[in-house]
Parts: C-alpha cells; sequence; structure tokens
C-alpha cells in the first residue's frame, strides 16, 4: 500500500494525451463488476474520470474500488442540487449592467445535469484516491424522491462527517449511517441551506450592485497609466 | 426517639456506601470534560466533549460549527474573481496555498493556462505560506508540551517571511494576489535576493527547533508512540500531508498529480517517517519545512522572465463544466470540485479542506489515550480551525 521511497514517481501523467489507457481500464473494471449497475461514465483524458452508479450498487461501487481497486484513500462526499435557484441567479443582471445592455436574462428552469449526467434533482458525488498511482475518481449517485442512499461509513469511516455535513446541508439521509445528527448547524435549525431554494438573506436584502469596478490587470494594454 | 434513631440509621448507610465507593478503588465514576471551544490547541474555537475513565478517555466526540461561515454558499453568488477573498479566510495562516487549487480549477475549465513567470512565481508563494504555516506548527509543538521557548522562536522567523510575502502580494495574511490566468503583479524589486538571505534564515531556524524540541528528552517521551496511525486507516479516513506521511505512506500531491505548479522543475523529496505516532508527523513537517526553503532557492535561480498574466477577457465567464483540483497545501490536500454553468459565478462549489478530514479521525485516535496527551496529539494532527468549519 505504501511506498516508502521517493525515487519511483508514477509515470501515468505522461502518457496522458488523448486515450487515458489507465483510466479507461478503470471504467472497463467498474464496468465489469457492477454491470447494469454502472449507468454512465465519462473519462478526461490524462486528467479525471466520473462514474455514476444506480442507488442500489452505490455501497458496491465504494467496496469494490477499495479491496478491488486500491483506492483505498476517501477524499470526501458532498451533495449536489440541480434545480436553478428560484430566486434567479441575479449575478446575470451584472453581466446585463456592465455590457450596457438593461434586459434581463431569462432564467432557464429546466435541471441540466453536469458530467456523467443523472436524472431527478439531487446527487451525491464523493471522490477517492489511489495513492499508490496518483489516480482520482469521482462517483455519482443520483437520489430518488425519498432522497435516501446507503451510507460509507462501514467502509470508509473518513465518510461519517461528510455524510453528517451533506444531511444538514441538504437533508439526505444516509442508511447505516451510526449517528446522522448535524454537524455545524445548531439542533434548532431549520431548512437545509446548500439547496438551491433556501434564500442567501444577505443577498436578497442587499442585491448585487453589478460589476462597477472591474480590476485592471497586469495583461491589459488598452489604458496604460499606472494611477 | 424514632426520629433520631433514624437519622442514625441514615448516616451509617451513607457511611457504609462511602466505604464501599472507596473500597472498589479502581471504579471511579464517568466524567465529562469539556475541552474547548477556548483551548490553545484548538487554533480556533474546537470543542472537544471528552468521556473519562479516570485518566482514561473512553469516547470523544468533537463539536464544530462555532466558525461555520458557510463559504460553499457564498461562493455561489460570487464572481470567479470574488471567490479569492473568501476562500484566503480557510486556512488563515497560509492563506495563499487556498487560493491555488480554486483558480486552477477555473482555468482548467477555461481552458487557460498562467505563462511560466506566473507558475514559478505561485510555486514560490505556495511554498512561502507552506513555511509561514509550519513555522507556527513547529514552534507550537513545543508549546504542548510545555516548553515556552520554542513559540517565541516561531513567531520571530515567521515574521521574516510574512514580511517576504506581504513585500511581494501587499498582504500579510490574506494576499488575494493569485488571478485566472496569472497573478495580479510581478515581484518587486530586490525581492529574489532578500528570500534567499530569509531562507538561509529558516534554515537556521530549522536546526534551532530540531536541538531544541526535536532531540529534547521530555518530548521524545510526551511524542514517541503516543496516538499512532496506522497507515490504513489514516487512508479510510482520508487524512492527507504530514499526518499520513508521518505513517509511512509516500503520497505528496506536489510530487504524483502536479497541475499547475512546477515543483518538479527543481530536485526535491518528499519525506515519510513509518512510525504514524505524534513524533512522526512533527519530524516529517520538520523535514518539509527544510525542503520547502530548498524548493524557493532552486526555484528563484531558475525564475523564467516574461509575462505574468494570460489572455483572459475582462469579463471573466467560465464555461460550462466540472473540475476537481487538488494541491498539497500546508496542512494537507486540499480541493475544489468546481461546477460551472457558464455564468459569471460558479453553480456549485465544494472545498475540500485538509482538516476537516485530518480531524475526523479524532474519535477513533483518542480512544483510551490519556487526558495529557489529547493536547499533544491534537497539536501533532495541526489543524486550524477556519479549514475544519469553512
Amino acid at each position: 500500500m505504501s511506498r516508502l521511497s521517493s525515487t519511483d514517481t508514477p509515470t501515468e501523467e505522461e502518457a496522458a494525451p488523448e486515450v487515458d489507457t489507465a483510466r479507461n481500464e478503470l471504467v472497463a473494471r467498474f464496468t465489469a463488476h457492477l454491470g447494469e449497475g454502472l449507468l454512465e461514465s465519462h473519462v478526461d483524458p490524462g486528467v479525471d474520470v466520473w462514474l455514476r452508479v444506480s442507488r442500489e450498487s452505490w455501497l458496491e461501487a465504494a467496496e469494490f474500488a477499495k479491496s478491488g481497486l486500491g483506492f483505498g484513500y476517501f477524499s470526501f462526499l458532498s451533495g449536489i442540487d440541480w434545480m436553478p435557484s428560484p430566486f434567479g441567479r441575479d449575478m446575470d443582471s451584472s453581466i446585463d449592467v456592465a455590457l450596457g445592455n438593461d434586459e434581463r436574462s431569462e432564467i432557464d428552469q429546466t435541471i441540466q445535469h453536469g458530467v456523467a449526467g443523472g436524472t431527478g434533482r439531487f446527487q451525491v458525488f464523493a471522490r477517492l484516491n489511489d495513492v499508490v498511482n496518483g489516480l482520482g475518481i469521482t462517483l455519482k449517485v443520483d437520489l430518488g424522491d425519498d432522497l435516501t442512499v446507503d451510507s460509507w461509513v462501514a467502509v470508509y469511516p473518513g465518510a461519517n462527517w461528510h455524510e453528517r455535513e451533506a444531511a444538514e446541508m441538504y437533508g439526505f439521509s444516509f442508511t447505516g449511517h451510526p449517528g446522522l445528527r448535524p454537524l455545524y448547524l445548531p439542533s434548532e435549525f431549520e431548512g437545509h441551506p446548500l439547496r438551491k431554494d433556501y434564500p442567501l438573506l444577505a443577498r436578497q436584502m442587499k442585491p448585487w450592485p453589478g460589476i462597477v469596478d472591474v480590476e485592471k490587470m497586469p495583461g491589459d494594454d488598452d489604458e496604460g497609466d499606472d494611477s | 426517639m424514632t426520629a433520631i434513631s433514624d437519622r442514625e440509621q441514615l448516616s451509617y448507610i451513607a457511611a457504609q456506601a462511602a466505604d464501599a465507593r472507596v473500597n472498589v478503588e479502581l471504579e471511579t465514576e464517568g466524567m465529562t470534560l469539556n475541552i474547548g471551544p477556548q483551548h490553545p490547541a484548538t487554533h480556533g474555537t474546537l470543542r472537544i466533549v471528552a468521556k473519562l475513565d479516570g485518566e482514561q478517555v473512553v469516547a470523544v466526540d468533537p463539536v464544530m460549527g462555532y466558525m461555520h461561515r458557510g463559504y460553499e454558499k457564498l461562493a455561489e453568488v460570487r464572481t470567479y474573481p470574488q471567490v479569492t477573498t473568501l476562500v484566503n479566510r480557510i486556512d488563515w495562516v497560509g492563506s495563499f496555498a487556498n487560493e491555488v487549487p480554486f483558480i486552477l480549477a477555473a482555468e482548467r475549465l477555461m481552458d487557460v493556462e498562467a505563462p511560466p513567470r506566473a507558475q514559478w512565481i505561485r510555486t514560490i508563494l505556495f511554498e512561502m505560506s507552506r513555511i509561514a504555516n509550519i513555522t507556527l506548527f513547529l514552534g507550537d509543538m513545543g508549546l504542548q508540551v510545555g516548553a515556552v521557548t520554542p513559540a517565541f522562536f516561531a513567531f520571530r522567523d515567521r515574521e521574516h517571511v510574512l514580511n517576504l510575502i506581504e513585500a511581494a502580494t501587499g498582504g500579510r495574511f490574506h494576499p488575494n494576489f493569485d488571478r485566472i490566468g496569472g497573478l495580479k503583479d510581478d515581484l518587486p524589486a530586490g525581492w529574489i535576493t532578500e528570500t534567499k538571505r530569509v531562507m538561509k534564515k529558516m534554515r537556521q531556524y530549522c536546526d534551532e527547533i530540531e536541538t531544541l524540541v526535536e532531540g529534547n528528552e521530555i518530548f521524545q517521551t510526551r511524542t514517541r508512540g503516543i496516538g499512532v496511525i496506522p497507515a490504513d486507516i489514516g487512508l479510510s479516513y482520508g487524512l492527507s500531508g504530514a499526518n499520513i506521511r508521518g505513517s509511512g505512506v509516500d503520497w505528496d500531491v506536489r510530487r504524483d498529480n502536479p497541475c499547475g505548479l512546477v515543483h518538479n522543475e527543481t530536485d526535491w523529496k518528499v519525506w515519510t517517517h513509518p512510525d504514524g505516532d505524534s513524533f512522526a508527523r512533527f519530524w516529517v513537517r520538520l523535514q518539509e519545512t527544510r525542503e520547502s526553503t530548498r524548493i524557493i532557492d532552486q526555484l528563484l535561480d531558475n525564475i523564467p522572465s516574461g509575462p505574468i498574466m494570460a489572455k483572459v477577457p475582462r469579463i471573466i465567464k467560465v464555461p460550462a463544466g466540472e473540475a476537481y483540483v487538488e494541491t498539497e497545501n500546508p496542512l494537507g490536500v486540499m480541493g475544489y470540485y468546481v461546477i460551472s454553468k457558464g455564468d459569471l459565478t460558479p453553480y456549485r462549489v465544494k472545498i475540500r479542506s485538509a482538516s476537516f478530514n485530518n480531524i475526523s479521525i479524532t474519535p477513533w485516535l483518542l480512544k483510551g489515550v490519556y487526558v495529557p496527551d489529547i493536547i499533544t496529539i491534537l497539536g501533532s494532527l495541526y489543524f486550524i480551525l477556519g479549514d475544519i468549519d469553512r
């Protein structure tokens, strides 16, 4: 598991461009093990790999990644709310202000998922590392209407606090978690702050003025004064 | 009459009960000890509720959230250049290092690469914030075992590094200097010569700490074999930085997954220690500080000339996509998972901070240790509260 000498640096970065054999093989092994459980995958050659698994395979994916593929390192786990904010993306107006255009762009309320796709509003995603080969992997899972998914604590004990955080911030529930108490928020706190429909009061009370002051960059050559 | 005898009876029973309690020598009642929220070993406001049996810890429950500022939510309503102001305040002792992974993630989404000179200066400042951060730890670790002098040494010598950071960036603690596509400014005149002088001084500081703390017998007894983390447990909790390298895991993002930083242009070494105890974590950090001064020296020698800013639009809109970039920050691996929908603001930013994972091992690690060791173990894990609570 551990290399005690730093002389043997991994060479997978050099083999990066176009076809990423290491990451493609990773996806192939996941497909072979999970079968139907692996819903979608995406490889960004030389950079990263994403896998979306079904809810039933979420725990199995973690077990396989840890014992079968050497992803012993648990990096983080969190959630995503894909529903565009009903309050509008108030920063959009800033483009118009800055470009001298008063028309506000229409807020698109359709849910568009990110890399490796998805269904429904909420996703849980987690990141694992293989410290021997220097590879990282992002796993995603769609949550159904009950916002429940298996807990990873039995496989990665480090997931404990991350799941508590996701639970209070998004209102998720993790089956098999030893104690889903709030981590940061006081116990009487209402609502789930990281959901897109949870208003950020500071922004609502005092709307953003738009880009009124664009910082001059060293590369800007249109105005040469240093005042 | 009967009343008196009743009272006598009661006092007799009470005395018997007291005797019985004393006689069962080792069985003491459990006690709950609150450590913090204000305690020097917690670097901020972490509260640890420890259930004790005599001097031994039965269970601990860290309570966070005293400093939760909700940066992940705030980042959703700020433009990309504005986010660096927030993330500066995550690990406030090594601020510049916090900005780097976020900017790198935004650059990856925009497909922009900083010019070589900017990458070099970034790496130099990145390592400098490591020195500023870990210098404090090295002195503070002495403080945890009762040696006050190293702490003064630490604050004295950290000042030299902070002055350099201030000279280059304008901010001692919150530089806010990194920009998408490069840096705010070039280095000031005379900075390179001065930095070389200071690096020599920092190496002397490391030697001082080595003789003053590391070789000290009391320090050795208080840290050797205390708080041992086996490598596989550390990995499954997601420990990083010197905490995992102190357990013999040879993994350093700077070497194994360099993205945007140029550490591998220099000749340097990743230090590990096989023991996994408090002493090993201290030792690894001490070696790393020295190594950082060497990295900076080498980078200063072959710093390329040229622009420090790539061509980026004045109003930055980041194309839709997802990117996760992690770097080896002073406290451990720090990463930003940035989801963009093509707006001025990020759609979602997940901040993976090192201390959050590093401290999540405490319920496991502190079970069964003695009360004074809680302090040294917490000290050796080295966390900054802003980095836990974000």
